[in-house]
């Protein structure tokens, strides 16, 4: 470790709220081709804006997040894309309940 | 290094049928996989999980693992037997483990079967040779950090190839800006803080994922904030005006008259900064006074006895 890289101070971004990806980026993040994202796309899990043509694409940040989680579940769980899609839709459901019961414990 | 037992971990008996194993993975898997499980321990024994299968669901391995001897037990002080795996091949590549992430096996597995080092990274999924991995990892933050916004350092393990392809870790320490108004579970992202680029390519990305460290009294919800606050029966009947603390600092509250135990109060704009800024919402907790002398006894008495008040009316008794 240097010191220089103690110094300094870094500055992001949030990612949900001020990025947007491309195909391309997202891919990197995720370590896998495009190919598989565009897997996800097809499947319903990432919904990107922008064009048709995939070059157009733009994923928000969040899409960052599913796309982990359902290639994750595709490589451990060795479920395929509509598992892992229907998964992800639980989970949400699961999280969105848990919230409305902490809120309904709290009252 | 301590002994793993493998089979204690899968949850098999050691004659198990590789069916059997199989499907203890499986049904261990979907229980602890970090995606799915809210155990607390979910991503240790999740990679635990993974380690005991890339052993036992390979027959060489585990006829090497079980050479070492029944009589091992788990935790116990580890160094392999000098030629404990001769006569044994071990036709290496894992393909465990969530997305890219360079996490090892234990030192056990390592000692035994190699590192899983060189080639387990690369997987030729990539076609991006040139530019180097992003990163992901977590940053545990304060409330007042997402309020305020602040600085924060944290320190990441990296791991690093060697000359000969073995696989270092190195303690990198970064100092990071917490923007003000970040959410529970939103990522950082910062440009140029992942691995280093190959052939002159660029860096690639570090994500953080942001994450509350538990609050003494507020309990967050995106960007809205929940406090109880403990109020006097006299304060909720005939109201009052309460301090009552902010992330921002101390506040005026007025009370209702005739409020309810469990009443919620929203102050607008006074949870986490943002646009919009969240909310803080106070939900009013009536606290009795203790009965424990003589005056307040008496006092109840009075009650009981001058207020005509049935609690269970709505139950008609």
């Amino acid at each position: 470790m240097t010191h220089r890289e103690l110094q300094e101070i870094l500055s992001g971004h949030i990612l949900e709220e001020e990025v947007q990806l491309t195909l391309g980026e997202l891919s990197r993040s995720c370590a896998v081709q495009a190919v598989h994202i565009m897997e996800l796309v097809e499947e319903g899990i990432l919904e990107p804006r922008g064009g048709r043509d995939p070059l157009e694409w733009r994923f928000s940040g969040d899409s960052l997040r599913r796309a982990r989680t359902a290639l994750r579940l595709q490589q451990d769980l060795d479920v395929n894309l509509s598992g892992a899609a229907l998964i992800i839709d639980l989970l949400d459901q699961v999280e969105q309940l848990r919230r409305q019961l902490r809120l309904l414990q709290r009252c | 290094m301590e002994f793993k037992d493998y089979y204690q971990i899968m949850g098999v008996k050691k004659d198990a049928t590789q069916d059997e194993i199989k499907r203890a993975y499986r049904k261990l898997a979907r229980k602890y996989h970090p995606d799915v499980s809210k155990e607390p321990d979910a991503e240790t024994r999740f990679k635990e999980i993974g380690e005991a299968y890339e052993v036992l669901k390979d027959p060489e391995k585990r006829a090497a693992y079980d050479q070492l001897g029944a009589n091992w037990k788990a935790g116990q002080d580890f160094h392999p037997p000098p030629d404990w795996d001769a006569g044994f091949e071990f036709s290496g590549g894992a393909g465990f483990g969530g997305g890219g992430d360079a996490e090892a096996f234990s030192d056990f597995f390592e000692s035994l079967f190699g590192q899983r080092g060189a080639g387990f990274r690369s997987s030729g999924r990539r076609s991006y040779s040139a530019r180097g991995e992003d990163h992901h990892a977590k940053i545990l933050i304060d409330l007042d950090d997402a309020f305020e916004g602040a600085t924060r350092s944290i320190v990441l393990q990296v791991p690093e190839l060697d000359a000969e392809g073995r696989v270092h870790t190195r303690k990198r320490t970064l100092n990071v800006r917490i923007p003000k108004g970040v959410k529970q579970g939103q990522h950082i992202r910062l440009a140029g803080q992942g691995a280093p680029g190959m052939g002159g390519g660029p860096a690639g990305d570090l994500y953080l994922e942001v994450e509350f460290r538990p609050h003494p009294f507020y309990h967050v919800e995106g960007r809205d904030l929940y406090l109880d606050l403990p109020v006097a029966p006299w304060e909720a009947a005939l109201g009052a005006t309460v301090k009552i603390p902010t992330p921002g600092g101390q506040v005026d509250l007025k009370i209702p008259a005739g409020s309810a135990q469990g009443r919620k109060l929203r102050l607008k704009g006074r949870g986490i900064p943002g646009r919009p800024p969240g909310d803080l919402y106070v939900v009013l907790q009536i606290a009795l006074p203790p009965a424990d002398t003589e005056k307040a006894k008496e006092f109840y008495r009075r009650m009981q006895q001058e207020l005509d008040f049935n609690p269970r009316k709505h139950l008609g008794v």
